[in-house]
């Protein structure tokens, strides 16, 4: 499955920050690298929505839906410096 | 993570369909009345919603191919096995509801202020949000001038030909046909390359400003070449479909 990028989830992402955060900034914990949260890799075959570091691979952030319930996973990301 | 540009709630709502418009065999287009609609920007799409008797739910993105100030329209392409397409294409009428959400997205848009040149490229279905931005060009009123490359499988699917053949001033467009060229075809008949590219890209050196739309495989290929042209990375803005609408 090929994957998609963050544009595909900015609908999911809306619901849960309440704005468009396609256009932030996300920086992976594992390697460091910084890109605008549209460019990241997504994959939405997998059980839930997961996302990728396109640099590293390592996956920043898991969005699982359960009923009415999204959780969510945001600890591949690095912290706010 | 920081957000950006504050704006209302995204809640889904009811839209009613006011016309469906035959494109290519498996296009079409999807005008809307959505009412409280607050406005979009040229590139952003919409979230489109299913709900089948059992309660099984299906979403999906469509990107907006109207312009700012024009009624919402969606252009769907229909994907054999889709849960979706299928039905917006094969079965939606004048007059039905649909569940949607939207506008959406911050980083694949364009304002005449961002300037250019612009350099459009898409694969397939992937040019519905570059004819977005085409038309909020020419509404605007903007001079900027444009190149936009649409790699097709066919002639036949070529989507919005009539309007692409007869351009604004200003814009040009260049098709490639990668499947099936119609006898005497003179244009390009195969996959956009850093050759095809090289020919028809503005260079690095005016400054252009590139959207790439389309399959995973089309937008991975094109951006990577525009950045080995020394396009800087981040005045190249990119949308993947995944495997959707093949080239």
């Amino acid at each position: 499955m090929e994957a998609l990028d963050g544009n595909a989830i900015g609908g999911l992402l809306y619901e849960i920050f309440d704005t468009d955060m396609t256009s932030a900034v996300s920086v992976c914990g594992n390697c460091g690298a910084a890109c605008q949260v549209a460019e990241l890799a997504v994959y939405t075959h997998a059980p839930g929505t997961v996302v990728r570091c396109r640099s590293c691979d390592s996956v920043l952030m898991v969005f699982v839906k359960i009923h009415n319930r999204i959780c969510v996973d945001l600890l591949g990301l690095a912290a706010p410096g | 993570m920081a957000g950006t540009a504050l704006r209302g709630r995204l809640t889904w709502q009811i839209a009613k369909v006011t016309a469906v418009a035959v494109e290519t065999a498996s296009v079409r287009t999807i005008t809307l009345d959505v009412p409280g609609w607050p406005g979009h920007q040229a590139g952003q799409h919409v979230d489109i919603r299913l709900t089948d008797e059992d309660g099984y739910v299906a979403e999906r993105s469509y990107s907006i191919a109207s312009a700012p100030g024009e009624p919402v329209a969606i252009t769907v392409e229909r994907l054999d096995d889709g849960e979706v397409s299928p039905y917006l294409t094969d079965e939606l009428r004048a007059g039905d509801d649909l569940e949607l959400r939207g506008p959406i997205g911050g980083y694949f848009v364009w304002e005449p202020d961002d300037g250019g040149p612009l350099l459009l490229l898409a694969g397939g279905s992937g040019v519905v949000p570059l004819r977005s931005i085409l038309r909020h060009r020419e509404r605007t009123r903007s001079n900027v001038p444009v190149r936009l490359l649409y790699a097709s499988r066919t002639l036949d699917d070529v989507i919005y030909r009539g309007e692409l053949d007869q351009p604004a001033v200003g814009v040009e467009v260049v098709y490639t046909l990668t499947r099936h060229q119609p006898p005497g075809w003179t244009g390009y008949a195969r996959r956009v390359d850093a050759a095809l590219l090289a020919e028809v890209a503005w260079a690095a050196g005016v400054m252009p400003l590139a959207y790439a739309c389309g399959p995973t495989s089309f937008v991975e290929a094109v951006s990577q070449v525009l950045v080995h042209s020394s396009y800087p990375p981040e005045r190249v803005k990119t949308e993947r479909f995944g495997t959707a609408g093949g080239t």
